[in-house]
């Protein structure tokens, strides 16, 4: 497999504080790569600057050999790397379908002259029924005409992920997914991830519920205090002493 | 079907209400039509969540461009009216690149800030723009038949019928806009733009669309409303008249299409029946004033409210309706 996704060297400074610091690692294609480490650690800085949200202090962001480091968030996205966000981050007042539907809004580019003339229904069924599928997939078809912000935390955080899955992406970037959700819930997601992997998407996964991590992912990159510190498949991570020992430093633990 | 039928009684009323008015309520309600606009498009700006307060300017560079391309170029004056909108728009995209570094509260004052530049720049210079006392015998629209209709742009109610259907074919498209993916894309860009972004959603060029489109729409209601006066001045867009839009946009409430609409024309006849009537026109903006702070402590969702409250109790009775047939 090739690389597809490479951090080389990535640092990000906030002030005096390195909250990423000189972080490496490689995504393959079509794989479920996890990214873990105790709170603070700087998962959701690394994400941050991945998805263009930060530019990096250093360093860069290799996508299929290109240097997507600095691009703009709607450029990477238009590149095909999607993202969610930690904390439930919706269109709180508009409803179910129209969060998906604003998720399909790169396969189908609205056009401001066809949508006057009304030469744009075709394109806007396909939106339609790409968000409709989108909402099935992740078991919200029926909440559909709800509005976002009504929706129960773990149904918002699908929600989330569905509007990500709705723009076709190559790699999606999730950023605690699991979070809010009950034990049932969370298994039904990590089917569904399988299915998203064999549909040939990439993800990268930031979670701390370290049952769905080690059952899911391929390879798993574990940083603390912004550095790299280990990295290999579940066995290996689970027995890692550095990663053992920074948990235990830190406040949670691996089960 | 029966909606056609609404449509149907409502434009025979819009064609017989100048009627029964006299000549001065007629000349208001010209204002009125051209108002409409004028804060149906500062409503689409409001969808991708900025609040300008140069709407108005705007405005009056729809109105002093188009006075000038029909005195100077001798420009056919429908046609010079477009291309004071398409000026305004223009004008937009422009002011977008200093004004779009800002957001929220740095943009309203921003937006003010040119606002008064442009103002500035009109009073100072006489060439072309006529300095303090503006422009004046701008060219009227040219007199035209219709076969059924002869119209006569002296008469307020030919300028009505006409600015009126202008202003009609332009809700329409504010409206297909409104209802489109587009309309959908400023939704987001207001109420989450990271999550828009993270969807590839070019916040930039979404925020300068809805731009230049309202100001486009304003700049077309200003050329309207200069070649119908036939004056044009600084004060005329001053910014005591963009807390007139600011009014009537808060008073009718911003959610819905209607709501600015609604609060223009319900505050316009306050203002011209009730207030000149008992002579207390000079206490306008006073009387606004209250009315505005009013309006948000007491009706915050604004007059638009009022009516989907009535409507939505129309429409939860009706399945009852047909539970017990
Ligand atoms: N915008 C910012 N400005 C300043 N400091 C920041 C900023 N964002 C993050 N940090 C700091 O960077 C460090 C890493 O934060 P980050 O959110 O990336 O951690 P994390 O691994 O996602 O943690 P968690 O598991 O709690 O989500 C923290 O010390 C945080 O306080
Ligand atoms: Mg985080």
């Amino acid at each position: 497999m090739t690389d597809f996704l490479e951090v080389r060297n990535l640092t990000m400074r906030f002030g005096g504080l390195t909250a990423v610091d000189n972080l490496s690692f490689k995504v393959e294609h079509g794989s479920i790569h996890g990214l873990i480490g105790p709170n603070g650690a700087g998962k959701t800085t690394t994400f941050n600057m991945i998805s263009g949200f930060y530019t990096p202090t250093e360093g860069q962001i290799l996508l299929r050999g290109e240097d997507i480091s600095g691009l703009k968030m709607h450029e990477v996205a238009r590149r095909g790397v999607v993202r969610t966000f930690q904390h439930s981050t919706l269109f709180a007042e508009l409803t179910v379908l129209e969060n998906a539907l604003v998720g399909t809004h790169m396969p189908f580019r609205p056009n401001i002259f066809a949508a006057i003339i009304g030469w744009d229904k075709e394109d806007r069924r396909g939106a339609e029924a790409r968000a409709r599928e989108a909402l099935e997939f992740f078991g919200l078809g029926h909440l559909a005409e709800e509005r976002a912000g009504d929706l129960s935390h773990g149904h918002q955080r699908a929600l989330g992920m569905a509007v990500a899955y709705a723009s076709h992406p190559d790699v999606i970037l999730l950023d605690e997914p699991f979070t809010g959700m009950n034990p049932e819930e969370t298994k039904h997601m990590m089917g569904l991830m399988r299915r998203l992997k064999e549909d040939g998407i990439t993800i990268l996964l930031v979670e701390h519920d370290m049952q769905a991590i080690m059952g899911l992912c391929d390879t798993i990159t574990c940083m603390s205090f912004g550095k790299f510190l280990a990295e290999g498949g579940p066995s290996e991570i689970r027995n890692h002493p550095a990663v053992i020992e920074a948990y235990l430093g830190g406040a949670r633990h691996v089960a | 079907m029966r909606n056609f039928l609404i449509l149907l009684v409502g434009l025979a009323a819009l064609i017989a209400l100048p009627h029964g008015l006299s000549f001065s309520q007629q000349e208001i309600l010209v204002f009125l039509v051209i108002n409409v606009l004028l804060v149906t498009s500062y409503r689409l700006l409001t969808l991708t969540g900025e609040w300008s307060l140069g709407h108005v300017v705007i405005m009056g560079v729809g109105a002093y461009s188009s006075a000038l391309y029909t005195k100077e170029l001798g420009v056919y004056v429908p046609v010079s009216m477009l291309l004071g909108a398409v000026t305004a728009a223009l004008l937009a995209v422009l002011l977008s690149f200093p004004l779009f570094r800002m957001k929220g509260f740095y943009f309203l004052i921003g937006s003010f800030a040119a606002g008064e530049i442009i103002r500035l720049i009109w009073k100072r210079f006489r060439e072309p723009f006529g300095g303090v006392r503006g422009i004046s015998g701008i060219d009227p629209m040219p007199d035209f038949s219709v076969g059924f209709y002869q119209f006569d742009f002296f008469e307020p109610v030919s300028y009505y019928y006409f600015a009126g259907a202008i202003v009609i074919a332009c809700l329409w498209i504010l409206w297909r806009i409104e209802k489109s993916p587009v309309g959908l894309t400023f939704h987001a860009v207001h109420w989450q733009d990271k999550l828009a972004q993270a969807s590839g959603v070019n916040l930039r060029a979404y925020r300068t669309l809805a731009f230049a489109i309202a100001s486009g729409f304003a700049g077309l209601a200003g050329a309207l409303q200069g070649h119908y006066v036939g004056t044009v001045n600084p004060n005329s867009f001053d910014i005591e008249v963009m807390v007139f839009v600011l009014t009537w946009a808060i008073v009718g409430g911003t959610a819905t299409f209607y709501g600015p609409i609604l609060g223009c024309i319900v505050l316009t006849v306050l203002n011209e029946i009730v207030l000149r009537e008992m002579g207390l026109e000079q206490a306008r903006p006073l009387i606004y004033g209250a009315i505005m702070i009013l309006s948000i402590l007491f009706l915050p969702n604004g007059l638009e409210s009022l009516v989907q409250k009535a409507t939505r109790r129309k429409t939860t009775a009706k399945p009852e309706e047909k539970a017990a047939t």
